[in-house]
């Protein structure tokens, strides 16, 4: 176990590349098409960063994700890096990760990704199978997939995650078996299994208004998650949160683990989010009004909130619940005044009889089961 | 006396009642147009958005006739369904003839023969009037065919109107000035006032409605109520022009208002007589009845910390609702509360919707149960209406039961469907009559409990609307009783038990199981619901648990999003009632009475 909370740990950084070649039909994160914006990004970018050197200093992760980062060219990615670099300290040992999808990857790319400082790679394969890829609209093919991680490794990079989607309708547990067994055979570091969800928004959630688009139920979601969940830890891979798989604890997501433990993180680019441990705001989900703000010399933020202790306190329970490790009992004391085994006893030890939960080593944590409904546990 | 008109609106439900109301009033030009607000009697929200009248209301109407005279013409709007039936008896008590309004699409329903009936009882000049004649599917001609034959009225009486559209407004209140005769009464004999509403004012206490036939009262009488002899000093007396409009007295033939230092309308019945305390009259006028809550019900804040704010809403509640009584209660599984008295299940919905919208509270209502009686071992009878305090069946000699005497109005062709559910019904000692050829009156003694459960509804769905209905209480009678108690997952919810028929209990326990099952969510573990006799299951069902609700993306860092729609659903949680570690929502609670629809 590391140690829980990481809050006297460093923030980390997330930068936000709101460009795609094209929108995928189920994303609902924010994107535009016009890559001729991509200087003036650039310079709005560096404005931000400096901006924020007042109060912000020091980083240990740098995450840079949109959108899709490998739209940038190489040298663009180094010069995001040196506009971090230049305005904040990141430490030596910081974790440095690229989204990146595997169409626009190919060995030069990557030596320069490399060069620039990039020590970790998220390769957005979302599939390994062309049905599925061409279900979910997206543009590079399963054998694209496999090349990429392969081109990774070539070029240096120790430290690959892979991102998959299943639970996508009509696929069947057997042929996501499948792809789950082609991904472990690229040995990836690290890998990201999202459930399919569909957002507010986006054309999925269009086509399922229509009643083209009908996700499985919770029965059928359930036996998909499980049965992920089993067969990656079986192969080594711990299932440390609800959506992600690390081959070594070295090899978690040390910037994404800071979101769910409530580590400040500064968030540049549009839309993208900041939390400084009370206060959360974000971004404009604009490209050009987050380039003129930046230009007239103000900050692109849309709103901001200040938690409540009541607010912090459901977030550090549904966010706990995500992880495999779960609530630290004694720091959740210790920041909320409530003793949890105290005043939910009854209904945690029925939770407890039910393999949902369990308490170990002073964190009242998940089990597999209890993660599919981490939800559900959060509203105790 | 002769330039007054006391009259009803009566007529089945949509058939627009209120519209030709609203079109009286702006005819007359009680109100302006800039003013003018749809259903203006129907002040309550509840009762403009149920499009049903809740409470009595009266209204005075000047209107300058084509003689050249001014009359006052007294509109007594009445309440419109079964619970409140003895209310629409006083309203229609105090009139002298009716508008009988009839849709000219829809033609003859069940309350319009209903309420016909109503009228002749209480010898009242009617005249038909036909409603909605703009409408494409009007059919006119097979409506005045109707009145013919299916009411038994001169089909040449009839009025034609389109209360939207203000068509025949005019001719309609022409015809009340001609047809419906003056009202009689000697202003010089002792007052002779009936009360057919009160209403709680928070500045002048309550204002009593009432009909004079007799006599007269102004500022300064001292009254006497006949029924208990109370005494209260006259403030103010006055009629209904919307607001109301002070005057120097009322007289014999006229409607109005009395304020008399009343503190609550708990201390009025309607159906009394009021009468002076100086020179009171020989006997009160004929028809009053006190009316008994039938259904009870236990109310029970969701959450603790609401309960003072419970009691202090019931109260103010109270001051409005006479015919609403409560009392402390508390239950094992639910904590304090309330058990409380209903004139029927509309009532309790009523009563329950308002405490919610008016009051802000979110509450439980136990099962309702009607009052049963029992006679012990040693001798003493008491009366049970709550399933908590049923008594020690070893202790019982004998059990009883309220029954009722089911009027039905039918259409001749839905007769075996009714007999058959009211021989399910527990229904006895049929008597059958046919007073206009094709429609039956179906009359059947059964017990109450039987028609709380879910009788109306049923009875409503066989005969498609066209059967109307009616009861009275008759007595008790000996009957073999059960206590039937609901466990989820293995603990006892007291507010969902109930008190059944021993033949039946099998029956409910597994409807009472199954009904639960549909209204109780799936948690995140397995609910056994169990229906029990004494110790024994007698009936069970199981919720499944959900297996998966986690949302797969959790970051980004917009942890803001995901923590409201967790919040939205905190909210939701907090509505429904936690009972060992179930979330259990009010709507369980009335379900378990709900048989299946068919």
């Amino acid at each position: 176990m590391t140690d829980h909370p990481e809050a006297g740990n460093p923030p980390g950084i997330y930068i936000h590349i709101p460009f795609c070649v094209q929108k995928c039909g189920y994303c609902g994160f924010f994107s535009v098409t016009d890559r001729g914006l991509i200087p003036d990004f650039l310079t709005a970018l560096r404005s931000e960063a400096f901006s924020y050197r007042e109060q912000w200093n020091r980083f240990d992760t740098l995450y840079i994700g949109g959108g899709t980062p490998s739209v940038l060219t190489a040298d663009d990615i180094g010069c995001v890096l040196d506009i971090v670099r230049s305005a904040f300290t990141i430490t030596p040992d910081a974790e440095i990760t690229v989204e990146v999808n595997p169409g626009d990857i190919h060995a030069a790319y990557l030596r320069g990704l490399r060069v620039a400082g990039v020590n970790r790679l998220n390769i957005g394969c979302q599939s390994l199978d062309d049905e599925t890829l061409a279900f979910l609209g997206r543009r590079h093919t399963a054998r694209q997939s496999g090349d990429a991680v392969r081109l990774a490794r070539e070029a240096g990079f120790e430290n690959i995650g892979i991102d998959l989607i299943y639970g996508i309708p009509g696929q069947s547990i057997s042929r996501w078996r499948e792809t789950l067994g082609n991904a472990l055979s690229l040995a990836p570091d690290h890998l990201s299994c999202y459930q399919l969800t569909i957002e507010e928004g986006t054309p999925f959630a269009e086509r399922r208004r229509k009643g083209e688009v009908i996700l499985p139920g919770d029965a059928i979601q359930a036996d998909f998650f499980l049965m992920t969940s089993r067969m990656l830890e079986e192969s080594g891979y711990d299932h440390y949160e609800v959506s992600n798989f690390a081959r070594l604890s070295e090899t978690q997501s040390r910037h994404n683990k800071k979101y769910w433990n409530h580590t400040p993180y500064l968030g540049l680019g549009p839309a993208a989010h900041s939390f400084d441990g009370s206060r959360r705001w974000w971004n404009t989900r604009s490209v050009d009004a987050y380039i003129g703000e930046l230009a007239a010399e103000r900050l692109p933020v849309a709103a901001s909130e200040r938690l409540t202790p009541d607010q912090l306190q459901m977030e550090a329970l549904f966010l706990g619940f995500r992880t495999k490790r779960g609530v630290n009992l004694e720091d959740f004391k210790r920041r909320f005044d409530c003793d949890l085994v105290q005043e939910k006893g009854k209904l945690l030890e029925r939770l407890r009889e039910e393999g949902l939960v369990e308490i170990w080593g002073g964190f009242l944590r998940p089990t597999r089961a209890g993660m599919a409904v981490a939800d559900s546990l959060a509203l105790i | 006396m002769d330039n007054i008109r006391n009259f009803s609106i009566i007529a089945h439900i949509d058939h627009g009642k209120s519209t030709l109301a609203d079109r009286m009033i702006q005819y007359t030009g009680v109100v302006d147009d800039r003013n003018f607000q749809n259903q203006i009697l129907d002040n309550m929200d509840i009762e403009r958005e149920r499009g049903i009248t809740i409470k009595s209301q009266a209204i005075s109407l000047p209107y300058r006739a084509k003689d050249g005279r001014i009359y006052t013409l007294n509109l007594i709007d009445t309440p419109g369904h079964v619970d409140f039936t003895y209310e629409v008896s006083r309203s229609l008590a105090s009139c002298e003839g009716v508008l009988l309004l009839i849709d000219a699409a829809q033609g003859v329903q069940a309350q319009t023969l209903a309420n016909l009936y109503l009228a002749m009882e209480h010898d009242l000049a009617i005249i038909p009037v036909i409603n909605k004649i703009d409408l494409p599917s009007a059919d006119v001609e097979r409506v005045i065919e109707q009145i013919d034959s299916e009411l038994g009225l001169d089909p040449d009486t009839h009025l034609k109107c389109s209360a939207k559209e203000g068509i025949g407004i005019e001719e309609i209140l022409e015809a009340i000035v001609e047809r419906i005769p003056p009202p009689t009464g000697d202003t010089e004999a002792p007052l002779a006032a009936l009360i057919f509403d009160a209403k709680y004012d928070a500045f002048r206490g309550t204002v009593i409605t009432c009909r004079i036939f007799a006599g007269t009262v102004k500022a300064g009488d001292t009254i006497r109520l006949m029924y208990n002899n109370a005494t209260h000093r006259v403030e103010e007396v006055g009629r209904f022009i919307l607001t109301r409009e002070k005057r120097e007295r009322l007289a014999a033939g006229e409607v109005g208002y009395i304020i008399a230092g009343v503190k609550t309308v708990s201390d009025v019945r309607t159906g009394d007589t009021i009468t002076l305390d100086s020179r009171p009259c020989a006997k009160p006028l004929p028809g009053f009845k006190e009316v008994k809550p039938v259904v009870f019900a236990s109310i029970y804040p969701i959450a603790s910390d609401d309960y003072e704010d419970l009691a202090v809403s019931l109260e103010k509640f109270k001051l409005n609702d006479a015919s609403f009584i409560y009392e402390k209660d508390s239950s094992a599984a639910l904590g304090q509360g309330f058990r409380c008295g209903f004139l029927g299940l509309l009532h309790l919905d009523i009563v329950q919707e308002r405490l919610e919208r008016e009051y802000d509270l979110s509450i439980i209502l136990s099962v309702p149960s009607v009052r049963y009686r029992f006679t012990l071992r040693d001798g003493t009878i008491v009366y049970v209406d709550n399933p908590t305090h049923y008594p020690e069946p070893m202790s019982i000699i004998k059990s009883e039961e309220p029954y009722i005497r089911a009027s039905m109005m039918l259409p001749e062709r839905y007769l075996g469907a009714v007999m058959k559910l009211c021989m399910e019904k527990r229904g006895v000692n049929s008597i059958l009559n046919y007073p206009n050829p094709g429609r039956a009156e179906l009359i059947y003694e059964m017990p109450l409990a039987e028609v709380i459960f879910d009788f109306y509804d049923r009875f409503k769905s066989v005969t498609q609307g066209y059967g109307s209905f009616d009861y009275d209480l008759i007595d008790f009678r000996e009957s073999t009783l059960a206590l039937l108690d609901i466990l989820v997952n293995g603990e006892k919810v007291d507010a969902l038990s109930q008190i059944v028929h021993r033949e039946r209990a099998r029956a409910r326990g597994l409807q009472a199981c199954e009904r639960l099952k549909e209204e109780i969510p799936r948690q995140m573990f397995k609910i056994a619901i169990q229906g029990a006799i004494g110790g024994e299951i007698i009936s069970r069902s199981t919720i499944s648990a959900f297996r998966k609700d986690v949302i797969a993306k959790c970051y980004g860092g917009d942890i803001s999003r995901k923590r409201k729609l967790l919040e939205k659903q905190k909210k939701g949680k907090k509505r429904m009632k936690m009972i060992g570690n179930v979330s259990i929502p009010q709507s369980a609670f009335l379900a378990v009475l709900k048989s299946d629809t068919e």
